[in-house]
């Protein structure tokens, strides 16, 4: 068991299977069928990404370096929150780009009973040590725990 | 934040409770990059991403109804990415009831959705809207609050205007407020190359795949590339701006990148030199055999790698008017070598509406036509975005389309000889 200390980008706890990604998360081929074609555990579709590419997304704790492409980034995750396919929790290495951090705002200002904890500056450490399917916990303070 | 006083007015609701959440959803975009302030947004014109009328996107419709009613429009008009749908590009039966009945069936409603919101005008879909002939193109020095990652990227480096990758519905607050926050790519401190890229090919680097590889590289930072005077000169002139348009949009499909300068060539780097480059800069070196490797790692997720393709796009992003020109050159002396008079694929061209006005009226306009390829508007990535499209061989020389859809990419000679002899060049 590890702990990781990072900055808090959207409150709130979670616990939850780790998904990694260590390339960047492309937000529109990552989810794009999954919103169109009801997968409600949306499943990655970015065939880019071997990490993630065939995986579900929905309920995880998405860990990655930071997200990539298309400026409809953001709307992306927004609209994936709506529908209640969004991650459990989003967990930066690196500082959160402005598309990410543009659907987590959207998220919390013009939603409703929605909740995606973001936490990011996890470091390179963290992205190094965790692996598919460890329990990853989020507390207070940006503390985030793996075993 | 240090807010002024309007802007902390209108956080308090005195312009009401929606553009209270347009303020505070900017200030809370901001504080997440440390912006300690918000400035103007100084272009003529916006650009927003979505375009699409994409049923799923019933989250959109509602927020933006709620601007609507709230009457939280756009402060600009704005131009949009292209539309989805063209009755002109081939589809089967199957596939435009797929497109009409259930993907875009919100397609009309969400256009008259732009239009309450500030849509320029019915002529403004196109993801490359600062070309001349499509009237949306911001002076050096502006603020701008697009989306759209190509035609961001193109703004701030070929245009040295200024505008952060903000995301869809983001583009539109920051419009809508008339102010952005202050941070990453609007600041000079934002704007330093934190890599040199060092271009050692042997020719000169098809602009989609030297995109995509520093794309991949150096994910959002801003990279100094070096070794292009060669191949592309030191003036922006058409030939320059066509290939920069392209390289700027595989940057950011593949990463995430913002902002590029290209040594004694674009904007910035003429003024400052290396100068941009902050001290302790990484370094890429890209030379044939590095371009070759990132080509040959593309996945391939037809399930026959042999079929033959039954569709080609050449456009994404959307074409200028030169490149139009040179393509119709290309294919008519393609076509001759081969004895054939029009291209043995279905082949669509895809342009913004006003260059293809211009260019329809031209001399050239018959003569592509005459090749057998299809002009259209249309935006490929989301003609393809759909399960009918997934499993049909689709071929193109756009990066961007690669990435976010089944089309398999080869460079634009790959492409020529494939669309005008049927197979690869020699």
């Amino acid at each position: 068991m590890r702990e990781f200390h990072g900055r808090v980008i959207a409150p709130g706890c979670a616990t939850a299977p780790a998904l990694v990604s260590h390339g960047g998360l492309n937000t529109l081929a990552s989810f794009q069928k999954a919103l169109q074609f009801g997968d409600k555990q949306a499943t990655c579709g970015d065939q880019n990404n071997p990490d993630l590419y065939g995986k579900q997304m929905a309920g995880k704790a998405l860990c990655l370096p930071q997200t990539i492409g298309s400026t409809t980034g953001g709307l992306v995750l927004y609209c994936a929150c709506s529908m209640h396919r969004q991650p459990a929790c989003l967990l930066f290495s690196n500082p959160i780009d402005s598309l990410a951090a543009a659907g987590s705002v959207l998220a919390a200002v013009w939603l409703d009973n929605v909740q995606m904890p973001v936490v990011d500056c996890l470091g390179d450490e963290f992205l190094a040590y965790v692996r598919d399917g460890m329990t990853i916990t989020i507390g207070e303070n940006g503390l985030v725990r793996v075993e | 934040m240090n807010l002024t006083a309007k802007q902390q007015a209108i956080l308090d609701g005195a312009k009401g409770e929606t553009m209270a959440k347009v303020m505070k959803t900017l200030v809370m975009y901001g504080q997440i990059f440390g912006a300690e302030k918000m400035v103007p947004v100084t272009s003529q014109y916006n650009h927003l991403v979505t375009s699409f009328g994409l049923k799923a996107l019933g989250p959109v419709y509602d927020l933006m109804n709620q601007l609507i009613d709230a009457g939280a429009v756009s402060g600009q008009k704005f131009s949009v990415d292209p539309r989805p749908l063209d009755p002109k590009v081939p589809a089967n039966f199957l596939q435009n009831l797929v497109f009409k009945k259930f993907m875009y069936s919100k397609q009309d409603f969400y256009e008259g959705q732009l239009r309450q919101l500030g849509l320029k005008d019915e002529e403004a879909f196109s993801c490359a809207c600062y070309l001349d002939e499509q009237g949306n193109r911001p002076k050096k020095g502006e603020i701008l609050s697009w989306a759209e990652s190509s035609a961001v990227v193109y703004a701030n480096s070929v245009l040295g205007a200024r505008c952060n990758r903000n995301s869809g519905i983001m583009d539109l607050m920051g419009s809508i407020a008339g102010f952005v926050p202050y941070f990453g790519l609007l600041t000079d401190e934002g704007r330093k190359a934190t890599w040199i890229i060092r271009v050692e090919t042997t020719k000169k680097p098809e602009a989609q795949l030297l995109g995509s590889a520093i794309g991949m590289k150096v994910m959002e930072d801003v990279p100094y590339v070096m070794g292009m005077t060669k191949w592309l000169g030191t003036e922006l002139d058409e030939a320059a701006c066509a290939y920069l348009k392209d390289f700027g949009a595989a940057t950011a499909s593949n990463g995430a990148v913002g902002l590029y300068h290209i040594d004694v060539l674009t904007p910035e780097a003429k003024e400052q030199g290396t100068d941009l480059i902050v001290p302790d800069a990484k370094v890429y070196v890209i030379d044939d055999a590095e371009l070759q490797r990132v080509k040959d790692n593309y996945p391939l997720v037809w399930k026959n790698p042999n079929a033959k393709p039954k569709l080609c796009f050449v456009g994404c992003p959307h074409l200028s008017l030169q490149q139009l020109q040179d393509w119709t050159e290309r294919l008519e002396q393609s076509l001759k070598a081969a004895g054939r008079q029009k291209v043995c694929i279905p082949t669509v061209f895809t342009t913004a509406p006003g260059v293809k006005k211009a260019f329809e009226s031209s001399p050239y306009g018959g003569r592509l036509a005459a090749t057998g390829v299809i002009l259209s508007c249309i935006c490929p990535l989301m003609y393809m975005n759909n399960p009918l499209c997934g499993p049909m061989p689709v071929i193109t020389c756009s990066n961007k389309l690669r990435t976010y859809t089944t089309a398999r990419y080869y460079t634009e000679e790959e492409i020529l000889m494939k669309i005008t002899k049927g197979g690869n060049p020699q």
